[in-house]
C-alpha cells in the first residue's frame, strides 16, 4: 500500500498547455503516472504535445476520462478557481503546485473544501509521490525508492534532501508528501498522519516542519496521543530572524510565535525524536528503527 | 507590503473609518506649515515602518510653533530607534502632523488571518496602547476574538459581542459596530494581511477614532490592487534586499560571515541552520529558486558580495528537475566573469551530480567541492574562520 495515490490513480492536468504544466506532465508520464488528460479552457478537443486529450473544463475531463485526481499548474491568480473547479468536479484528490495564491482566496477555498470530499495538497508544494507507483508533482522521481518510510514536509528541496538520505541508507519511501509552504494549505500534518498510521507499508515517518504557525505543535499532540509508528522530525529555521518571511509565505516568526525552538521543544516533549542536523535526518531515523 | 501610518489612514478614511485630521509632510518646512495649519496643540508623528515609535521618542505633542520647530528639528532626518528597528534605527524622512485628540479611553482592534482555522479573525481588547503580543502573553483573557465566516464576514451578533467586550454601551456601541464593520471592509476589500488600530480611541466628546493605524497588504494579491503599489516606500527596505527583489531572488541579510546560496526556501533555512550547528554564523538567507542558471548564480553572487562581512560562500543546490551539470556550468560561467577573492564551497546533489563535480574540478577556478551537506558546512565554516583570521 501507499497513501493517497497509487498505480490506479488517474490524473488530469490543469494548465497542461503551459510551459510548466507541459514539462511536468512529460515527467510524470515518464515516471509511470497515469495522466489521462488535461484542461485548458478554450482548447477543448485538441491534443496536448503528449498526445493526451484536452478538455475545456475539469468536469468534462473527469467524465470523459474517469480521472479521480488532478494537478494544477495555472498562474496563481487563477489557481484558487482551478482548485474550486476540481472540487466541483468531485475529484478525490487535487495537488496545487502554483505558488503565490492570495491568502484571502485560500480562505474561501479552504471553507468550500471543508464541505466537500475532495482532498487538496498544497498550494505552493512539490506534490505527492508513491515511489514505483505514481507521482503527482514536480519532484525528481529518480531520487526515490520504494520502501517503508513516509515523508511529510512543508518544504520542497529540503524534502528531496531527506528522500535522498533515506534512499542512500537503503530504506526507501512508501509515500512522500510536500504539503506546501503557504499559511493556508489544504492538508496539514494533522490531516495526513492518520493515513500513514493506517498504511501497512509505512513503518516510520519523517516530519519536516519549519518556522511559522502551529502545525507542528498540533502534529506533536496527535502523535503523542494516537500515532504508533516511530517519527523523526526536523524543523528548519533555528537561525531565522523574527518578523521576516523566509521565502515561503508561511515561514515567518510573527509576534515571537512560531519559532523553531518552540516547535522542537513541543515535539520532544511529545516523545518525538528531533534532529537539529538536516544532514542527519536519514541517519537519525535509522538509529531509532 | 507595508505602508506608512498616514497612507493607512487615508485608506481607512476612504472606507469610512474615523481617523484624526492630519497632513503628511516630507520636509521640515512642510511639517511646520502643516503644524501651523493644524493649530495647537497638534501631534507630530515620525513615519517609519516599525512599531514602538511613541516610546522611541517619535511621537510628540507641540503646544506652539516654537515647540513644533524644536520637535521637527529633533525628529526629521534623524535616526529613530525603537524596539522593532534594531540598534541602527531608521531615518525619519516623513512626518504626519495631526490634530490632538481628547482621549477618554484607549482600546485595541486588529484583524488578521488565523492560520489554524483559516478564517479572518477580529481581535479586540480594552488594553489599548499596549503591544498586543505582550497582552497576549501576559493576559490572554483580555483579548476577545471573533472568527469571520469565509465569504459571509462577521455577523451582527459577533459585532455585538465585540463591542460588549470593548465595554462600549448605548450610542458608543452603535458607533463601535459601524467602526468595526468599516474596518472589516478595509481588510476584505484591500486584501490586507493585517489591519491594526492601536490605540482605538474613545474621545471625551464620545467619538471613536483610529488614533494609530497599521495596514499590511498581501503581496500575492497586489495584482488586483495596482493603485496601492505606489504606496511602497523603498527607502524603508534594506538596499541589498531591494536589489535582490529586482532579480526575483529571495534574500535576507543577517549578521554572520558565511554567505549561502541555495535552491528552495526550506533547504535555504536548513543550510543556515547547519552552518550555525558547525560553529559558523550565516550571513544571509538566499533562495535562488528552482532553476539555478548562470544568470541567477551571478546575480546571487553580486548580492552576497555586497555584504562585506562575508568571508566564505556555500552554494548548496539539490538538483531535481534542474540538472546539476547545468548548474555547475552556470556557477563556472558566473564566477569567470566576477572576480571573487573569497573561498567558495560548492555542494551539488541530485540529477547528474557526478558530472557536475567533474565540471567544477576541471575548471581553472578554485572551488572547494563538498561531497555532502555535512562536509560542505564544515568546509565553509572553517574557510570563513580562516578568512576572518587573515
Amino acid at each position: 500500500m501507499s497513501i493517497l495515490i497509487d498505480g490506479n490513480t488517474r490524473v488530469i492536468v490543469q494548465g497542461i498547455t503551459g510551459k510548466e504544466g507541459a514539462f511536468h506532465t512529460a515527467q510524470m508520464l515518464e515516471y509511470g503516472t497515469r495522466v489521462v488528460g488535461g484542461v485548458t479552457p478554450g482548447k477543448g478537443g485538441q491534443k496536448s504535445e503528449h498526445g493526451l486529450p484536452i478538455f475545456n473544463s475539469v468536469k468534462e475531463a473527469a467524465n470523459e476520462t474517469g480521472a479521480n485526481a488532478g494537478v494544477i499548474f495555472v498562474p496563481p491568480r487563477f489557481a484558487a478557481d482551478a482548485i474550486l473547479e476540481s472540487v466541483d468536479a468531485e475529484l478525490d484528490i487535487v495537488v496545487c503546485i502554483s505558488e503565490g495564491i492570495p491568502t484571502q482566496d485560500m480562505v474561501k477555498v479552504n471553507y468550500i473544501l471543508k464541505q466537500s470530499n475532495t482532498r487538496l495538497i498544497g498550494p505552493n508544494c512539490p506534490g505527492i509521490i508513491s515511489p514505483g507507483k505514481s507521482k503527482i508533482g514536480i519532484m525528481p522521481g529518480f531520487i526515490h525508492q520504494r520502501g517503508s518510510i513516509g515523508i511529510i514536509s512543508r518544504s520542497g528541496t529540503l524534502t528531496y534532501e531527506a528522500v535522498h538520505q533515506v534512499t542512500q541508507l537503503g530504506l526507501g519511501q512508501s509515500t512522500c508528501i510536500g504539503i506546501g509552504g503557504d499559511p493556508i494549505i489544504g492538508s496539514a500534518f494533522l490531516d495526513l498522519l492518520p493515513l500513514f498510521e493506517e498504511d501497512n507499508e509505512t513503518e516510520a515517518v519523517i516530519l519536516i516542519g519549519e518556522i511559522g504557525g502551529t502545525a507542528e505543535e498540533e502534529a506533536a499532540e496527535y502523535i503523542q496521543a494516537e500515532f504508533s509508528k516511530p517519527v523523526v522530525a526536523f524543523i528548519a529555521g533555528v537561525t531565522a530572524p523574527s518578523g521576516r518571511r523566509m521565502g515561503h509565505a508561511g515561514a515567518i516568526i510573527a509576534g515571537g510565535k512560531g519559532t523553531a525552538q518552540e516547535k522542537i521543544e513541543v515535539l520532544r516533549d511529545a516523545g518525538i525524536t528531533v534532529t537539529l542536523n538536516p544532514a542527519e535526518i536519514g541517519k537519525t531515523l535509522k538509529s531509532i528503527l | 507590503m507595508k505602508i506608512h501610518e498616514y497612507q493607512a489612514k487615508d485608506i481607512l478614511n476612504v472606507f469610512n473609518v474615523n481617523v484624526p485630521r492630519g497632513i503628511p509632510a516630507f520636509s521640515k518646512k512642510e511639517a511646520l506649515n502643516a503644524a501651523k495649519m493644524m493649530g495647537y496643540p497638534c501631534v507630530i508623528k515620525a513615519q517609519i515602518h516599525a512599531g514602538g515609535r511613541g516610546k522611541g521618542g517619535g511621537v510628540k505633542v507641540a503646544q506652539s510653533t516654537e515647540d513644533a520647530i524644536q520637535i521637527i528639528d529633533k525628529i526629521f532626518g534623524q535616526s529613530l530607534i525603537t524596539k522593532q528597528t534594531g540598534a541602527k534605527g531608521k531615518i525619519v524622512n516623513r512626518l504626519l502632523i495631526e490634530e490632538a485628540v481628547d482621549i477618554d479611553r484607549e482600546l485595541y482592534v486588529g484583524i488578521v488571518i488565523d492560520r489554524k482555522t483559516a478564517c479572518p479573525v477580529m481581535m479586540a481588547s480594552t488594553e489599548g496602547g499596549m503591544e498586543i503580543e505582550e497582552v497576549a502573553g501576559k493576559t490572554p483573557e483580555k483579548i476577545f476574538k471573533e472568527y469571520a465566516l469565509p465569504g459571509f464576514g462577521l455577523q451582527a451578533y459577533q459585532y455585538n459581542r465585540l463591542v460588549t467586550a470593548l465595554k462600549l454601551e448605548g450610542d458608543l456601541a452603535k458607533k463601535g459596530i459601524s467602526f468595526l464593520e468599516s474596518l472589516y471592509n478595509v481588510f476584505r476589500r484591500t486584501d490586507a494581511s493585517m489591519v491594526e488600530v492601536n490605540p482605538l480611541v474613545i474621545t471625551r466628546s464620545g467619538d471613536i477614532i483610529a488614533l494609530d493605524a497599521k495596514l499590511n497588504f498581501d503581496d500575492n494579491a497586489l495584482f488586483r490592487h495596482k493603485q496601492y503599489l505606489e504606496l511602497r516606500d523603498t527607502s524603508e527596505e534594506e538596499p541589498s534586499e531591494l536589489e535582490a527583489s529586482k532579480y526575483n531572488l529571495n534574500y535576507i541579510r543577517l549578521n554572520g560571515n558565511v554567505g549561502c546560496m541555495v535552491n528552495g526556501a526550506g533547504l535555504a533555512m536548513a543550510t543556515m541552520d547547519i552552518i550555525k550547528l558547525h560553529g559558523g554564523e550565516p550571513a544571509n538567507f538566499l533562495d535562488v529558486g528552482g532553476i539555478a542558471s548562470s544568470e541567477t548564480v551571478a546575480n546571487g553572487f553580486k548580492i552576497l558580495l555586497s555584504d562585506k562581512n562575508v568571508k566564505a560562500v556555500l552554494i548548496n543546490i539539490f538538483g531535481g528537475i534542474v540538472r546539476c551539470d547545468r548548474v555547475a556550468q552556470g556557477i563556472v560561467d558566473a564566477l569567470n566573469l566576477l572576480h571573487i577573492r573569497i573561498p567558495v564551497v560548492v555542494r551539488l546533489e541530485g540529477t547528474n551530480a557526478v558530472e557536475a563535480r567533474k565540471i567544477l574540478a576541471e575548471s581553472p577556478l578554485d572551488f572547494i567541492i563538498a561531497d555532502s551537506l555535512e562536509q560542505a558546512a564544515q568546509l565553509v565554516v572553517s574557510a570563513a574562520n580562516n578568512g576572518a583570521d587573515r
